[in-house]
């Protein structure tokens, strides 16, 4: 593998209090030098990135995508899914286990791994917490581990179940897992299609309510409460209300293990934008009401929010252009999150650069336990994004790496634009323009 | 509904227009001309409507349900839109179980698509109709409709507003031309947010309260068939929302008595109401052929535009 010598930039490391001109040297897949600028010794044969005017940060981490794979290649593969990941700066994404089947088992999670999939940038499997996600038996977290999941969740279909969502929680801390949790209840849900309220009432829609999230957040911090010596971690995936928000930062306060990612269409979109039915306005957790979506900017902007992530959810066109409330749950995410973060919460609400990368590397990083990533210092992975801090473009979904289209943020401005991924030093993305 | 107060007094002039016109004269006026009438859910008085005002416009129709077709087999609204397109279609009315359906389909077809219900949204026809209705009984002779029409006119909906597009269609259409709308019923078909749903609307939970202050009352069937679980108390919303000829003679001795049907005699009212002097409910189907006369003839003849 050639070294790559990355010249002239802004490197912005916030895990390693770094946020200045440094040049950087990368080889064998490692950080194996950072020097002040022209102080690098590169070697001979490497490959030099001219990086002056932009910003050298670590790669962006998604700790929430799907990937379609197993079984519904005609959404998105590993390969289209990560090719999308490398274009929006990412070179880490961990992979929902809602496949089908369901990765709650070794096999699969080994085979998502492995390098017949193609994948641009380093999948970390989620792996099912219960068998097949029907929240009934519990998996075996140790030997899931082993084979390379980094976390347990049965996601869409989150474990309504007391006590085997306290069995959950305490094997996974046995195992060295967190658990992540999709906070819906269900029984609240059926039929709905999106968020309860004036503009689910006047479209004719059923309604999610904002407590069938709220009140599930809170049965999980009461359960983590009660096992608070098993030091369980529990992750609130996609968190979109107010309430649930809330009670992630009073469960902070008592001192408990508890974290939770925001995706970006819950700080920027309200449920006014499902219009009339727009398909890609459907999500779950829903599009919420202008006072959870300002909620949501709150807690990214006061640090109660730990992570970004996208929940990327590509799906075919044919199965967005139905009638709303039988079109599945979903956007895609990769592309657009680096570019709509800094054009609101850097540019727009002023959160230090530093700031917005740490929610998009370190931070999701920390959170699930990724060694020598989100960080660029000497021993680390050589997963960084190169990007132009200043570049104003348009977002242009026929243009997406994905196999899938299905973006509310088609025709939105971007800031920031990737020139290069890297990812364990290899190039995976270079801006063709 | 999308259309403006203008568009809406237009529809009610050439409604009247047509309605007076000579039938042999009136089937020449859209002659040979396409509509497919796409019924995805049962109907009567819709659907009849529809087929006997296109047809007294010289309109050729064909109607597809989605037993008896290949709806039936898995095609998708947007195939089924594009398939009657090829065959012809100029416009397409919809009947269809899902909200935003009408959306949908001209989205996918390009062709105006009348909206004859859809799901729990609206049903736009129907709240001209009533409009008509009202207008015949409390603004007789009127020529033309505007913001002020219906000031000083109260109108209670009452019932099952929650899974009712009948509802909705006439709580934003009404308050556009000045009525205040009174909307009556249990919380639980009834939620505190559909006063928000435009300007003009109100909540008044108790049924003679409402009564009382209304010049007209349009009553609401239970939509068993969408309430998903939901348990109600017949008895209990009987004993409180029923309209009876009691109820009705003690608050409003004079109002007008509205239902869009299907009726269900001895739920929301009784069957003494439904056949009495105060009951307006025939008319109104009469009133509807009118005025799908004025829609059909908007959809072909004019442009874009969705009623």
């Amino acid at each position: 593998m050639t070294a790559i010598a990355i010249c002239g930039g802004h490197l912005v490391d916030p895990a390693a209090g770094v946020d200045g001109l440094e040049d950087i040297l990368l080889k064998d897949g490692r950080v194996t030098e950072v020097a002040a600028p022209g102080k690098l010794k590169i070697p001979e044969g490497a490959e030099v990135l001219d990086a002056k005017g932009l910003t050298v940060a670590p790669g962006l981490i998604d700790i929430h995508v799907h990937l379609r794979e197993p079984g519904q290649a005609y959404k998105e593969t590993i390969a289209t899914g990560t090719a999308a990941a490398a274009a929006g700066g990412f070179t880490a994404v961990a992979a929902m286990p809602n496949t089908i089947p369901v990765n709650d088992s070794p096999e699969i999670t080994r085979w998502m791994q492995a390098p017949e999939r193609g994948a641009s940038v380093r999948v970390f499997p989620i792996a099912a917490a219960t068998r097949g996600s029907k929240g009934e038996t519990i998996n075996d977290f140790a030997a899931l581990k082993a084979a390379g999941a980094v976390a347990v969740t049965d996601d869409g279909r989150p474990i309504l179940n007391d006590s085997v969502m306290r069995e959950v929680l305490v094997a996974a801390s046995r195992a060295g897992l967190s658990v992540i949790q999709h906070a819906e209840d269900t029984r609240m849900t059926q039929g709905a299609s999106m968020n309860l309220g004036p503009v689910s009432f006047r479209l004719g829609l059923r309604g999610m309510p904002n407590e069938a999230e709220s009140s599930l957040v809170e049965r999980d911090i009461r359960l983590v409460t009660e096992l608070r010596d098993s030091h369980a971690h529990l992750h609130v995936a996609h968190t979109s209300t107010a309430a649930a928000l809330a009670a992630v930062r009073q469960a902070r306060r008592n001192g408990l293990r508890v974290t939770c990612e925001v995706a970006p269409h819950h700080f920027l979109l309200t449920d006014e934008h499902v219009g009339l039915y727009n398909t890609h306005a459907k999500m779950n957790p829903p599009l919420r009401s202008a006072a959870d979506r300002d909620a949501m900017i709150e807690g990214i902007l006061d640090g109660v929010v730990d992570a970004i992530a996208t929940d990327h959810a590509p799906h075919a066109q044919h199965e967005k252009e139905i009638e709303f409330e039988f079109a599945p749950n979903g956007i895609t995410g990769l592309e657009t999150a680096l570019g709509l973060s800094l054009r609101w919460l850097h540019k727009e609400w002023e959160l230090p650069l530093g700031r917005v990368l740490s929610l998009l590397s370190a931070q999701p990083a920390a959170l699930l336990g990724f060694k020598g990533r989100g960080t660029l210092t000497v021993g680390s992975f050589a997963d960084v994004v190169i990007f132009d801090p200043r570049a104003e473009w348009t977002y242009r979904a026929t243009e997406s790496k994905s196999k899938a289209k299905n973006t509310p943020f088609d025709g939105w401005a971007m800031q920031g634009k990737v020139r290069w991924t890297i990812s364990e030093g290899r190039i995976v993305f270079a801006d063709p323009a | 509904m999308d259309l403006s107060v203008e568009d809406v007094s237009r529809l009610l002039a050439s409604a009247t227009e047509l309605e007076g016109e000579d039938p042999l004269v009136r089937d020449r006026i859209l002659a040979k001309r396409r509509m497919a009438l796409l019924f995805y859910e049962s109907s009567t008085r819709t659907r009849t409507s529809f087929e006997l005002a296109a047809k007294a416009l010289g309109v050729d129709t064909a109607l597809i349900s989605n037993l008896s077709s290949s709806i039936e087999k898995g095609e998708t609204l947007k195939d089924t839109g594009l398939t009657l397109r090829a065959l012809g279609a100029e416009a397409i009315i919809l009947r269809h179980f899902s909200s935003g359906a009408a959306w949908l389909l001209e989205e996918s077809t390009k062709l105006p698509v009348i909206n004859a219900g859809d799901g729990m949204h609206e049903h736009p026809t129907q709240a001209l109709l009533d409009l008509r209705t009202l207008l015949a009984h409390l603004r007789p002779g009127i020529e033309e409709v505007g913001p002020e029409t219906l000031a000083g006119v109260t109108v209670t909906i009452a019932g099952d507003i929650l899974h009712s597009r009948v509802a909705r269609s006439n709580m934003l259409l009404l308050p556009r031309l000045g009525a205040r709308v009174l909307l009556c019923g249990p919380t639980k078909l009834l939620p505190e947010m559909a006063a928000q749903a435009g300007p003009g609307l109100q909540i008044e939970r108790n049924f003679e309260v409402a009564l009382a202050q209304s010049q007209a009352i349009m009553m609401l069937r239970i939509q068993a068939e969408r309430l998903a679980g939901l348990q109600l108390d017949l008895d209990e919303y009987k004993a409180s929302y029923q309209l009876t000829g009691q109820r009705l003679a003690a608050f409003a001795p004079t109002a007008l008595v509205l239902h869009p049907g299907p009726i269900i005699r001895g739920m929301e009212i009784t069957a003494g109401v439904a056949d009495g002097p105060q009951s307006a409910i025939l008319e109104q189907v009469t009133h509807g052929l009118a005025i799908r006369m004025a829609v059909i003839e908007r959809a072909l003849l004019a442009k874009a535009g969705r009623a």
